[in-house]
Parts: C-alpha cells; sequence; structure tokens
C-alpha cells in the first residue's frame, strides 16, 4: 500500500533533496564571496569532465561503495553497523600482511589472496561484537564503535613498531612488492600514445565494487539467506516465529558485513598507496552510513550514492585548488549534502506524500508516517510481506 | 645525524637567493590543516611572512585525503610552481616517486629526507631542543618527577620524549619521567581534554613540570598546569605567553624559517639535505619576558654549555629514530 509511486521514492525525492542542498551551498559560497555557479561549474568539471577527474571521483567512490555495502546488508537486518571504518582498517592490515609475507608470482594471484584475507580479517572484525550483540545483547552501535578505536589503536601499534621498516618517519609499512601491483585505470585505458586517467588512483577494485553491487542485489533479494536477513530485520518476533534462528542471522549478516567493509582495502590499500598507511581509510566507514541511507540500503542506490559523494570529494579538491575556498567550507557543503539527503529525508518525503495522496483518489490512507522506528534509509514495513521479496 | 653535514641554513640560502624566482611557489599543508596551533601553522606563518615582505602570492593546498598528496604536488608541478614546498613526512613516498617526473619543478619536503636531484629535505634534530627543555625540566622540577604527554603514538613524537628524558636525567640522574600518549588517531593532535586529564593524572603520580609535544593538545596541558600551579613546557612555537610565569620554557622547531627560507630561496633553492639542530638555531629552548623570573641563572648557564657543547659535536643526543630504541626511557 506504497504512498507514492516507487519512482518518487527512488528518484524525486533524492533529487529534490540535492536541489536544497546544492541551493543551502550556493548560499554558504555566496556567503564567503564566491561566485556559486562558477563554483559548482568547477567542481562538475572538476571531477566528471575529464579522464583525470573520473580517476579520482571513481576511487573515492569505490571506497564508498564497500563501506555502503557493508551498512547497507547490516541495515535490512536492522543492524546498524557503524564499525566499517575499523573493518576496514582490519582489512587493511589483512592485505598488507598477505602483500608483504606471500611472494605472490603475478598480481592476479595477489588480488584473489588480498581480497581473500580484507574479507577475512573485516569479518573477523565484525563477528565479536555480532556474536556479542546475539549471545549476549551488547548493542551492535555501540560495541561497533568501540572496535573502531581497537581497530586504530592496534594499527597504530603495528605501524610504530613490529611492521614499520626501521628508520623511516613514516607510520606506514614498507612498500609492497612490484608483482602486487593490481592494475590501474591508466594501465587499463591508455593505448599507445592517449595516456587516459594519468596519475590517477582509481584501479581494478572499483569493478570489483560494481560485481559486489551485484552480488549483494542478488543476496538480498533472491536467496534464502536474504530473504531470511529481511524478515528478521522487519519483524524479529515474527522471524523467530517462522523459525528464522536470531543469533544466526544477526552473526551471518555481520559477518558479511564486516567483509565488505574489509575489502575496501583492496582498493586503498593494494590498489592506491601501495603499502598500508596509518591514516588509509579516512572516514569511508562513516561516509558509507550516508551512502547506505542516500542509497535506500539497494545496491544501486548504493552505487549511484557513491559515484555522488566520489563527486563531491573530488569536487571539492578542485574547489580548493580553483578558487582557495577552505577546506573547512568544503566539509560544510559535504555535511549540507549529507544531512538533507540522510537525516532530512523526512523534511522532503512527507509533503511529497501528502501531494501524491491528494492527488490519487487513494483508498483511505493508512497511519500518518510520524516518527518512525525503523532507520530512514529502508522502506517501512510492508503491510502485505508476499510482495516485499520481489522487486 | 651528527655526521650529516649540517647547512647553516638562513646564512646557506640568503647567499642563493640572488637567482631570479621565474616561478611562484606553493606550499602544501598536512592533514592537519594550516590553523592547527603547531605545525602546519608554522609552516603558514613562514609562508606569510614571504608573503608579506615580497607582496607575491603562492599557491597552497591543505590535505584532506590521503591520495591528494600525490594530486595537489602534481598539480602544483603541472602549473608551473616551483618550489613546492610540503611540510609533513607522510608526503615523503609520493614525492619520492613524483619528482623525477618533474626534474625542472624544485621541491622542498620537511620534515623528511627524499634522495632526488631536485628535492631539498629539511629535518630537525627535535631531540636536541627535546634534550634542552628536558635539562631545564630536571632542573626547575622539585619533587624530582617531570611529565611528558605526546599527541599521536608516532615515532616523531617518540624522539621529542626521547631526548627529552635524556635531558631530564643529565640534570637529575634521579629524576623520573612520566611519558603518555594523547592517542592512536590523528584527533590526539586536537584534544586539549583529554590533554588535561594526562596532565592531571601526572600531577598525581607527582610531576611539577610536564612538556606538551602534542599540536592542539598541548592547549590543554598547559591550561591544567597553570591551573594546578606546576610548570608546563610548549612546544614548536613558543608558547611561553599563553600563561606568562607558569610556562618554564618551549621547544621551540623553526619550521616557518624553513619554509620562508625555502620560499625567499626560490628556484634557486639547493638540493639536498638540510639538518636544523641546535647549530643552526632550528630548534632550541625560548627565553622571553614571559620565563626569565623561572629560569635562574644556573640553569641558563648549564643549558647554554649544554647547547654549546651539541653545536661542536662534543655531546651527542640520542635520537630515537636511528635504532628506535631510547636509553632514558621506554615507551
Amino acid at each position: 500500500m506504497d504512498r507514492m509511486p516507487r519512482w518518487a521514492d527512488l528518484v524525486l525525492i533524492p533529487v529534490i533533496s540535492l536541489l536544497l542542498a546544492a541551493v543551502i551551498s550556493g548560499l554558504v559560497i555566496l556567503a564567503i564571496g564566491h561566485n556559486p555557479l562558477e563554483a559548482l561549474g568547477i567542481m562538475v568539471s572538476g571531477s566528471v569532465g575529464s579522464t583525470y577527474g573520473w580517476g579520482y571521483t571513481l576511487y573515492y567512490a569505490t571506497n564508498f561503495m564497500f563501506t555502503g555495502l557493508a551498512v547497507a546488508v547490516a541495515n535490512h537486518a536492522r543492524l546498524f553497523n557503524i564499525g566499517g571504518e575499523g573493518q576496514a582498517v582490519i582489512g587493511g592490515l589483512g592485505v598488507a600482511l598477505v602483500a608483504l609475507y606471500i611472494p605472490w608470482p603475478h598480481w592476479s594471484l595477489a588480488l584473489l589472496g588480498s581480497i581473500a584475507a580484507s574479507a577475512l580479517f573485516g569479518a573477523a572484525w565484525a563477528a565479536i561484537p555480532a556474536i556479542l550483540q546475539a549471545k549476549r545483547g551488547s548493542h551492535i552501535v555501540i560495541t561497533t564503535i568501540m572496535f573502531n578505536f581497537i581497530a586504530a589503536a592496534l594499527l597504530n601499534y603495528l605501524l610504530v613498531g613490529p611492521l614499520k621498516p626501521t628508520g623511516t618517519m613514516e607510520t606506514a609499512t614498507a612498500p609492497f612488492p612490484e608483482a602486487t601491483h593490481i592494475p590501474s585505470f591508466r594501465d587499463m585505458f591508455s593505448f599507445g600514445e592517449t595516456i587516459l586517467f594519468r596519475g590517477t588512483p582509481a584501479n581494478l577494485a572499483f569493478f570489483l565494487a560494481v560485481l559486489l553491487c551485484l552480488l549483494v542485489w542478488l543476496l538480498i533479494w533472491k536467496t534464502r539467506l536474504g530473504y531470511e536477513i529481511r524478515a528478521f530485520g522487519f519483524s524479529e518476533g515474527a522471524a523467530r516465529y517462522a523459525g528464522i534462528g536470531s543469533t544466526k542471522i544477526i552473526v551471518v549478516t555481520m559477518l558479511i558485513s564486516g567483509a565488505l567493509a574489509g575489502m575496501m582495502a583492496v582498493n586503498n590499500t593494494l590498489g592506491e598507496a601501495e603499502r598500508l598507511i596509518l591514516n588509509a581509510v579516512e572516514g569511508a566507514g562513516f561516509i558509507g552510513i550516508a551512502v547506505a541511507l542516500m542509497g535506500r540500503s539497494h545496491p544501486l542506490g548504493v552505487f549511484l550514492a557513491s559515484i555522488l559523494f566520489g563527486i563531491l570529494y573530488q569536487g571539492g579538491g578542485e574547489l580548493q585548488f580553483a578558487l582557495g575556498i577552505p577546506r573547512e567550507m568544503i566539509v560544510v557543503i559535504q555535511a549540507l549534502v549529507i544531512m538533507f539527503t540522510g537525516a532530512l529525508d523526512n523534511m522532503v518525503r512527507m509533503p511529497l506524500e501528502r501531494l501524491f495522496a491528494r492527488r490519487r483518489p487513494a483508498p483511505a490512507p493508512v497511519a500518518p508516517p510520524g516518527p518512525t522506528l525503523h532507520p530512514p534509509g529502508r522502506p517501512a514495513a510492508p503491510t502485505n510481506p508476499g510482495t516485499a521479496a520481489t522487486e | 645525524m651528527t655526521t650529516r653535514s649540517t647547512f647553516l641554513g638562513a646564512a646557506a640560502v640568503l647567499a642563493l637567493s640572488t637567482g631570479a624566482a621565474l616561478a611562484d611557489p606553493a606550499v602544501i599543508f598536512d592533514l592537519g590543516g594550516k590553523f592547527d596551533k603547531s605545525f602546519n601553522e608554522s609552516a603558514f606563518t613562514g609562508a606569510e611572512r614571504w608573503k608579506a615582505e615580497t607582496g607575491t602570492a603562492y599557491g597552497e593546498f591543505e590535505l584532506t585525503a590521503e591520495p591528494q598528496r600525490e594530486q595537489a604536488i602534481r598539480r602544483f608541478a603541472e602549473q608551473g610552481y616551483s618550489p613546492i614546498v610540503m611540510v609533513g613526512f607522510m608526503s615523503a613516498t609520493p614525492l619520492n616517486e613524483i619528482a623525477p617526473d618533474y626534474p625542472d619543478t624544485k621541491f622542498v619536503i620537511v620534515d623528511a629526507v627524499v634522495e632526488q636531484p631536485n628535492v631539498q629535505s629539511v629535518v630537525f634534530n627535535e631531540h636536541e631542543g627535546s634534550y634542552l627543555v628536558g635539562m631545564l625540566a630536571g632542573m626547575a622540577s622539585e619533587s624530582g618527577t617531570v611529565g611528558f604527554v605526546g599527541g599521536m603514538d608516532i615515532p616523531l613524537i617518540r624522539k621529542f620524549g626521547c631526548g627529552y628524558a635524556q635531558g631530564v636525567k643529565a640534570a637529575n640522574p634521579d629524576a623520573t619521567v612520566l611519558a603518555n600518549f594523547t592517542g592512536t588517531t590523528p584527533a590526539a593532535w586536537n584534544d586539549p581534554a583529554r590533554g588535561s586529564e594526562l596532565t592531571l593524572a601526572q600531577i598525581s603520580q607527582g610531576a611539577d613540570v610536564v612538556f606538551a609535544a602534542a599540536g592542539a593538545t598541548g592547549v590543554g596541558v598547559l591550561q591544567t598546569a597553570a591551573d594546578e600551579d606546576i610548570l608546563s613546557i610548549g612546544v614548536d612555537s613558543n608558547q611561553n605567553y599563553l600563561h606568562p610565569g607558569e610556562v618554564l620554557t618551549s621547544m621551540v622547531k623553526r619550521v616557518d624559517n624553513a619554509v620562508y627560507d625555502a620560499m625567499k630561496a626560490g628556484e634557486a633553492v639547493e638540493p639536498g639535505v638540510q639538518v636544523l639542530g641546535v647549530a643552526s638555531e632550528g630548534v632550541g629552548y625560548a627565553l622571553d619576558e614571559h620565563n626569565e623570573a623561572l629560569i635562574t641563572p644556573e640553569m641558563r648557564a648549564a643549558v647554554d654549555d649544554a647547547s654549546a657543547r651539541i653545536a661542536s659535536g662534543e655531546l651527542t643526543v640520542h635520537d630515537y629514530m636511528s635504532d628506535e630504541t631510547c636509553p632514558a626511557i621506554s615507551f
């Protein structure tokens, strides 16, 4: 019993939210003495106007896809995984260990090894909060946040001590051997004299992220496990009554979520830095929350939202290069987008719902939307679960 | 470290600055941002001083993400900026890869060594300056216990702490040095509340002088020390004025001079390694009207003597970075 057409939910609301964010950002830019249209032009052309821009935009977007998918999968079981940051940090550790200590003959094998190691490490890091939630009821939000700090401390210890080559100032491991370097976009898309994506960090991991978007979609909507995850998310009690074990669902969902976040290291550590650096994740775990909210926890939404955030990141950098807009203002612009698309979702949704309700001779509307308990990124529990399984 | 040739920074650079600077310089600030009240801000001060004197604009970029290191260096190089000055040791590896691509551009990196023919590396002997303030702390302490509050636990800050502990032990072999780090994430550079807590904890263990090498976190350390009537020691910039009469001294690290000198030299900046230590006044202890009452003539004589002996090479302060161990303290 949708209150408005699906296209409005998936397209209209994000677009209106974005426009609102753009208008407010424009006012902010105007207030600090720059032309908002010029700034918008620089952001767009700097991020998607050349292969150089795309090379950075897609690199950032790849990071956000991994962490966004991680949050999205957990969201479907109504588990709020804030630990993507820590899981990605530990995933990086997994990549570093296999890349440094296993003599890979070829990058393709190193890539497979790194994917396995990062997923394993990320999943392991998510496993403890998951078991604590499932067995002891320790709230997953609290434990995953705490595990972010533990991950940061662990990595700091390793990069100041055991894993750091002696004599260097940098808090980083030694560079990975040549044989582990996976192809960058430049290697893949430059032919002969034409060099595309010059000096940019986008790499093969982008395609891994796209593949994972597809796999997550299959998992959530086409498999039995996905059905169980969603059923658990809609109603834990009903799921249990239907014979779905809550311990299993919580643990398995979090393992998948942690593995997805951990695999981000394939992009930033194996693909870009080619060594493990202390600050590798840089808040991408938290951006993943915004990406999942904005993408309505749907892989396609996550993909599009990641690209948008990639544009914001790269375009923001270009603004600083071109206009000298201080980076704090760029954070303000990014925050406005997050606020309007994530946190203020209902501000756009409720008037629109009313509008659509008025236009349609709808059967008596069900309870008003009001404050809801479910995260805004997920549709409310449909009254007819039978239709929920179809996309 | 002492065997490495030491340039007299300012003098050498002045001599070189006769070459006409054709291109504008650019400065890349590290992730802390140019208003971090510490390392990056010191670089910003140097750049602004150059701008005020020459009336010429300079390119600048504040990093917000790791991949931007390479991006910013390449962008400035392709736009024809030279020299491109970057502060922060984490830029060393990217610069080492990029510098050969732009042989006609000069690069300057502060706090790290990059061995390329078009790169000048400026490093500081922080352990020497920390040794001097450590001696002052050892002499000023009545309880025989002094504290060290580091920012993020990284090798560079251990280098500060190690030099400090050696200085304390040199002044008072029986002294106890307490060392704490604020945290393990970059947030540790900007957490005055935690700095304050650590200071209180060290006071409860008997510390009556505390050295803060912690960026903006140090503001909390100095404030708490002043509130609790113990002495504190500032870092990087001269922070004596923050609490006159309660800040024993500051370990000054002249990042501003390094940046200013590089920009002044322009494209004639000399490639190679510049080690700025006590001898070249790149590091030292601050003495001004705010703390002259705290530094007795005996203390001053002892420190100046040590300073002269370090400068002449007679006294060697152990550098934590040389073997990642410290004879005076264990972290």
